[in-house]
């Protein structure tokens, strides 16, 4: 016999003029695993959120085993059973494991017999779950899968009762998500409830038994996992179909244009990030570059667009050579060189986000004819020129004047695609290009990215996402520890032998 | 033997000059661990001497002095935790206007009620605190080394001597082996964190900000109603700065703050000593340049050996929760 054990009912919040979650009512039962799935920006967070007392609604009630709670902190919430892992982990770096856990519930004044009675019963829940966390060790010494856990036993021992998980693969790699998820089903097992939200169909559909869609703010759908499949779940994301698939002709390529040898970068703390990397790319071809982030991916990217210096090594670009460790090209050289750009971190590079979108739209040609004459920006041709560019992007709103941050993301980075693309680049470099954009914009994206390969365009394609890079790339090549670790032809590589290397197993 | 107690003088007189810049640290330690800024310290010591000074004159007992000082306090810790926790206000920019507006305040008012521009009446024995001899010290003072550590150097300090560095284990206790000591830390550290925990982040800073102007409150009533028996104009003389910047070459711990301000106490007492004084081969130093010796060492500590002093994290952001 299935009950409700959350019960929400007509919630709305608004954020300024943002109408976040509008008359939203869900149900979840107790013992499922549940979804919840939705663009980014279509309110699942916020209303996550909510539940967890850290957002208040505007109206709406909440019922937890059937009796209505009014929920004005996160305290409200844990008290009731709700346990929630956020996207950003919510641990102090510098604090122990232990120390983590225990904050808020201490249970005494001055450390000493809850701490003992603490650690015992930790230990027990890490054995019971099988979550091997040493609860002696710093949170900034361990990786990224294990902080996630963490969360997870903080919850635990918090004595959730439903544990909501805010997009938590994201950060993973395909073998930490299978560790993950073995974790939640053993859980579910056990009688806890589950809520997972995500962006992702396949994970839907992997773990869950019943999910509920939204879109922009309002609930869209509730079913049972097994009577829905992913074409339907993702119309009802986007509330149109969606083509999961890509169409993608075989490359055509050409001479090699990009060439890199024996690329070694260091970061800011004067740490070696990039070792020994040696990469080729011809006309026509997207080479994908996948790792799990953190393993050099940034630094390479800055120092192949002339951002970062290069300790040693050499860049070709054209036959020509543009960088080694002596002299180089800066960004606007290589801009002259037939070199785009489009940076991992949109908002921090590849835009000024208080500027206005016709702004954004000519910068870096800002200087160029027709957008200025003798230095003089032309105003009126700058503002023409932005209107047909946003209208081939299909960016919207479609208003040249509009401050750049009040687009989505996804419509930020079609700015900054435009832009880029517009000038016919031979090397074309990406960073996580669609990284927080929602998926009908990630399919124009993706079509455009093929496009100018078409066009004879040599690609560097980075990436966390791993469907990503299988999707669109002809090539790639795995990073791990700032080293080339693998490389296979995208014909018949699976995602499990990449998630290998991008773990470093082997 | 004449040398001997060269140095137990300027040991007494380092662990006097020490104070204030003791309770200051231990202000702002507090402050900052809990992620808000104080570069207020200055101005807060400065009202602080100025109320206890007043208040002891007109109510005749130096511990209503005190008492009035904490207040004053921690009611200008608390318009700074209005201003930039519940206003989410630049931080610095909130403590430079607390600084602005009590060298103002206190030499204004003292010019309306007591006709002098930035002073105080004298206050008399009753109204001051007095040098303290600890048990036994006359007795034992000419017992060789013992008597010189306990009679000369130890004892005939005044309370708020041994208040200080009484103070400091209490504050490495607190914030290391208590809950709240916990939450401090954390909040300063990852504020989201501690919201989540259930806690709320804007009552932890403004606790955090209350002890911070108890303490400090000390530093002040120490310098206008102990060592000095009036309240002057601009009296805590960069004392605030100087404590900040022990604190931080301290690493916001306790203990190396209250190294770090020893250090500048020594310098001060240091230079002092060396006013007029011949020395071998150099000369008479200008008194200027001697004076500058405890600000150059700042300058020089903070430049060169701190190293990467790692502040708490969250340090100067106000907590926003929702977008």
């Amino acid at each position: 016999m299935v009950s409700p054990i959350l019960e929400l009912k007509n919630i709305n919040k608004s954020f300024g003029h943002v109408h976040a979650n509008k008359n939203i009512n869900l149900t979840i039962n107790k013992g499922t695993i549940h979804g919840i799935i939705g663009e980014n920006g279509a309110g699942k967070s916020t209303l996550m959120s909510i539940v967890f007392g850290l957002y208040q609604a505007n109206s709406g009630t909440i019922k937890i085993n059937g009796k209505e709670i009014n929920l004005r902190s996160p305290k409200d919430s844990i008290i009731n059973g709700i346990g929630m892992v956020h996207q950003h982990f919510m641990l102090v770096e510098n604090f122990t494991v232990l120390e983590n856990i225990i904050l808020g519930f201490e249970g005494e004044l001055v450390f000493g017999k809850n701490l003992e009675k603490a650690k015992k019963d930790l230990k027990n829940l890490c054995d019971t779950y099988k979550l091997n966390i040493d609860l002696n060790s710093t949170i900034s010494d361990l990786s990224v899968g294990f902080r996630q856990r963490v969360e997870i036993l903080k919850s635990l021992y918090r004595g959730a009762e439903i544990l909501i998980l805010d997009e938590p693969t994201g950060v993973l790699t395909p073998q930490e998500v299978d560790e993950l998820f073995k974790i939640l089903r053993s859980l579910n097992e056990e009688g806890k409830t589950i809520v997972l939200i995500t962006h992702k169909l396949i994970e839907i559909m992997d773990l869950t038994s019943e999910v509920s869609v939204m879109r922009q703010g309002e609930m869209v759908g509730n079913t049972k996992t097994e009577d829905t499949n992913k074409e339907q779940l993702a119309e009802m994301m986007v509330g149109r179909s969606v083509l999961l698939r890509l169409d993608k002709t075989e490359a055509n390529t050409g001479d090699v244009v990009f060439k890199v040898e024996d690329l070694t970068v260091k970061d800011d703390l004067d740490v070696t990030r990039v070792k020994n990397v040696n990469l080729e790319i011809r006309a026509g071809e997207i080479l994908g570059l996948a790792g799990v982030t953190g393993n050099g991916q940034t630094e390479l990217l800055e120092a192949l667009s002339g951002i970062r210096k290069v300790e040693s090594g050499q860049i070709y670009l054209d036959g020509k050579k543009v960088s080694d460790s002596q002299n180089f090209l800066d960004p606007r050289e290589l801009k002259d060189q037939g070199l785009a750009h489009v940076p991992e971190d949109r908002q921090r590079m590849g835009l000024v986000t208080d500027f206005k979108a016709y702004e954004n739209l000519i910068f870096g040609y800002h200087d160029q004819q027709p957008f200025s004459r003798s230095s003089i920006l032309n105003h009126k041709d700058i503002i023409s020129h932005s209107k047909k560019i946003m209208e081939e992007y299909d960016v919207r709103p479609q208003s040249p004047n509009l401050i750049t941050s009040n687009f989505s993301g996804g419509n930020q980075q079609k700015i900054i695609l435009s832009r880029e693309l517009n000038e016919k680049p031979k090397v074309l470099l990406v960073g996580q290009p669609t990284r927080g954009v929602d998926i009908g914009a990630i399919e124009f994206i993706h079509q455009r990215l093929i496009d100018m390969r078409d066009k004879g365009a040599a690609i560097l394609l980075v990436s966390v996402e791993l469907d990503e890079v299988l999707s669109l790339s002809d090539r790639i090549v795995v990073m791990f520890d700032g080293k080339i670790v693998g490389e296979k032809e995208n014909t018949n590589v699976t995602d499990r032998e990449l998630g290998l290397l991008m773990a470093g197993v082997v | 033997m004449e040398f001997l107690s060269d140095i137990a003088s300027l040991i007494n007189s380092t662990l006097r000059i020490s104070t204030p810049l003791v309770f200051a640290a231990m202000a702002g330690i507090f402050a900052e661990r809990s992620g808000v800024i104080d570069f207020s310290l200055e101005g807060k010591m400065l009202m602080a001497a100025f109320v206890a000074a007043v208040g002891s004159y007109f109510l005749g007992n130096p511990w209503l002095g005190l008492l009035l000082a904490i207040i004053a306090c921690v009611s200008l810790s608390m318009l700074h935790g209005f201003a930039s926790v519940t206003y989410k206000g630049d931080q610095v920019v909130s403590c430079v206007a607390i600084n602005i507006l009590i060298i103002g305040l206190t030499t204004a008012l003292a010019a309306a009620w007591f006709g002098q521009a930035g002073l105080t009446p004298t206050l008399n024995e009753d109204q001051r605190f007095l040098e303290v001899n600890l048990p036994f010290a006359e007795s034992l003072r000419d017992v060789p080394i013992i008597g010189t550590i306990y009679s000369d150097i130890l004892s005939g300090h005044y309370i708020f001597v041994y208040l200080a560095y009484a103070i400091v284990p209490l504050v490495f206790w607190v914030v290391f082996k208590t809950s709240f000591g916990l939450r401090l830390r954390a909040v300063g550290e990852n504020p989201s964190a501690v919201d989540t925990a259930g806690i709320n982040v804007f009552a932890m800073r403004y606790k955090a900000l209350a002890i911070n102007g108890v303490l400090i409150a000390f530093a002040g009533a120490h310098l206008s109603t102990a060592v000095n028996a009036n309240f002057f104009r601009e009296m805590s003389a960069g004392r605030g700065y100087l404590a900040l910047a022990a604190m931080i070459f301290g690493k916001w711990h306790p203990k190396t703050a209250l190294v770090a301000c020893l250090l500048f106490g020594f310098t001060d007492a240091l230079q002092i000593r060396l006013q007029g004084v011949e020395l071998p081969a150099i000369g008479e130093i200008p008194v200027q340049l001697i004076q500058a010796l405890p600000y150059v060492l700042t300058v020089v500590l903070l430049a060169g050996f701190v190293g990467k002093a790692i502040a708490p994290n969250a340090i100067g952001q106000p907590y926003i929760k929702e977008r």
